[in-house]
């Protein structure tokens, strides 16, 4: 029997990649392994729905039981990858057991990054962290947030829907600063604080006398795995265009993958769905023998109150930002700018703009400063 | 009172046809969306990348014409994701993660497109 395709890791990215393995027609063994103990979930929801109570955490599995039989997709969650011999083809599983592979594929994703020295901090990446979050909050009546970015935000939203007291540190002088330009940065703060929530930036000095604290501030890819079995590693399981590692059996998909991005000219590493889907899909893709280059335009999303942000692109090392729409109305969009051509944009409540951007970001960013200022203007005819 | 209370929920059925004809009814909770009760019933046809986020446009169905006034209408949001269906867009298009289940919806009918993406 073939040896087929293992999956080391079973987020998103991993779930992902056995599905499309599946859909592409892929008829070998395909093992997602995975080493938390029940079944493949969702994450976004832990800190949207879940911690607002909207959506119940036992409701996020990506899929139920008896997909994974019915589509031979074997499943070993409670399970590490504990090393990889890349000679016989083989892992070897934490605990005992090894499984051979035809081809490997990394989906290994981050850890938190955790802050030295502070005792009882709670952390957001998985359905067990998001319980004990809201187990907190239960009986906090204030809530003290360490960083500004999506997850320390989205908690802190929820926190204070919950009628919790909640503060923020944020050592950048703004939120989300990596991901969004000033003026959304700028709108964010506002609405926070229209709801109660206070602010401290420039500052990582939290009130130790909270309640309970949570810290968003980050993650770490996981690349122990493939560094110890020789992959090249920096900021990320290094992978070409086609998302291989520096072995041409082995794959390296979503969060923990560092890929030549069509967008920055550089090395990129992501933490989003859209990176683990797609990537997953263009994997599954090659493994079924339609290799094609990764060239994804990358987009994600955040909740916060009764406001929806959605990016498409990278906006990193913008010129120019131009608003679209009023930004006090709370439904505008931003579109962000590189030597006149536009490589982001972010959407409040303008979900029409989010998709007509994804597509003119598909196709080269084809849009003056001047049409995306302009409401008469119908951005889909740049496209 | 806890913040995140579980009460045990009532379910409606409903009936997922495939584009083949293949047809199945299954119970889906008061509360969860059309998409959900696809998705935790491996109901094919039903993609569901976002998660319900409405952003992928990859849990589209076509809702069978007599159901169609027992829904609310159609959102900005959901207008702007129907935009982007893989397969082609009828009157009768929806997003199946933007239709909540009421009880109202007891019977719903629809349709999955022979492709999501």
């Amino acid at each position: 029997m073939a040896a087929g395709v293992v999956i080391a890791g079973a987020g998103q990215a991993g779930f992902q990649c056995a599905l499309s393995l599946r859909a592409e027609g892929y008829d070998g063994p395909v093992t997602l392994i995975g080493d938390e103990d029940s079944l493949p979930y969702q994450r976004p929801p832990l800190s949207k729905g879940c911690l607002s109570g909207k959506t119940d955490l036992d409701a996020i599995d990506l899929r139920p039981a008896a997909f994974y039989e019915t589509n031979r997709i074997e499943l070993r969650m409670g399970r590490r990858v504990e090393s990889i011999d890349r000679q016989s083809r083989r892992v070897t599983l934490a605990g005992g057991g090894d499984v051979p592979y035809e081809y490997l594929v990394l989906a290994t994703g981050c850890r938190n990054r955790e802050l030295p020295g502070v005792d009882g901090v709670c952390y957001l990446r998985t359905r067990e962290e998001a319980a004990a979050i809201m187990e907190r909050l239960e009986t906090s009546e204030t809530v003290a947030v360490i960083g500004g970015g999506f997850i320390g935000l989205e908690v802190a939203a929820a926190a204070a829907g919950h009628g919790r007291k909640v503060s923020v540190v944020e050592p950048q002088p703004r939120l989300m600063q990596r991901a969004v330009g000033p003026i959304v940065s700028g709108f964010f703060r506002e609405l926070h604080e229209r709801n109660g929530v206070q602010f401290a930036f420039g500052t990582s000095a939290v009130d130790l006398s909270a309640d309970m604290i949570v810290a968003g501030i980050g993650v770490v890819p996981r690349t122990e795995l493939a560094a110890a079995a020789g992959l090249t590693i920096a900021n990320g399981i290094v992978v070409d265009s086609r998302l291989r590692t520096s072995d041409d059996l082995i794959f390296a998909i979503g969060d923990c993958a560092a890929f030549p991005s069509r967008f920055t000219g550089a090395m990129l590493r992501l933490e989003s769905v859209q990176n683990a889907v797609d990537h997953a899909r263009c994997v599954a893709g090659a493994i079924c023998g339609r290799e094609a280059g990764y060239t994804a335009v990358p987009w994600f999303w955040t909740d916060q109150f009764n406001a929806k942000l959605q990016t498409a692109g990278l906006s990193g090392g913008f010129d120019a930002e131009v608003v679209r729409g009023v930004v006090e109305s709370g439904k505008f969009s931003v579109g962000y700018f590189r030597e006149g051509r536009l490589i982001a944009m972010d959407s409040i409540n303008q979900p029409a703009d989010h998709i007509t951007a994804r597509k003119l970001l598909a196709a080269g960013g084809n849009l003056t400063l001047h049409q995306a200022a302009d409401l008469t203007f119908d951005l889909k005819a740049a496209v | 009172m806890s913040l995140f209370s579980r009460k045990p929920k009532e379910t409606v059925s409903i009936t997922y046809i495939s584009h083949t004809g293949a047809t199945r009814a299954v119970p889906v909770p008061v509360g969860a969306s059309v998409m959900e009760g696809a998705v935790s019933n491996s109901i094919d046809g039903i993609v569901a990348e976002c998660g319900g986020a409405c952003l992928c446009a990859t849990c589209h169905v076509y809702v069978e014409e007599s159901c169609l006034e027992l829904l609310e209408p159609v959102a900005a949001e959901e207008e702007a994701m129907l935009e982007n269906t893989c397969s082609k867009r009828l009157p009768n298009s929806r997003l199946s993660c933007q239709i909540n289940v009421t009880k109202e919806l007891e019977g719903l009918i629809v349709r999955t497109p022979e492709a999501q993406q």
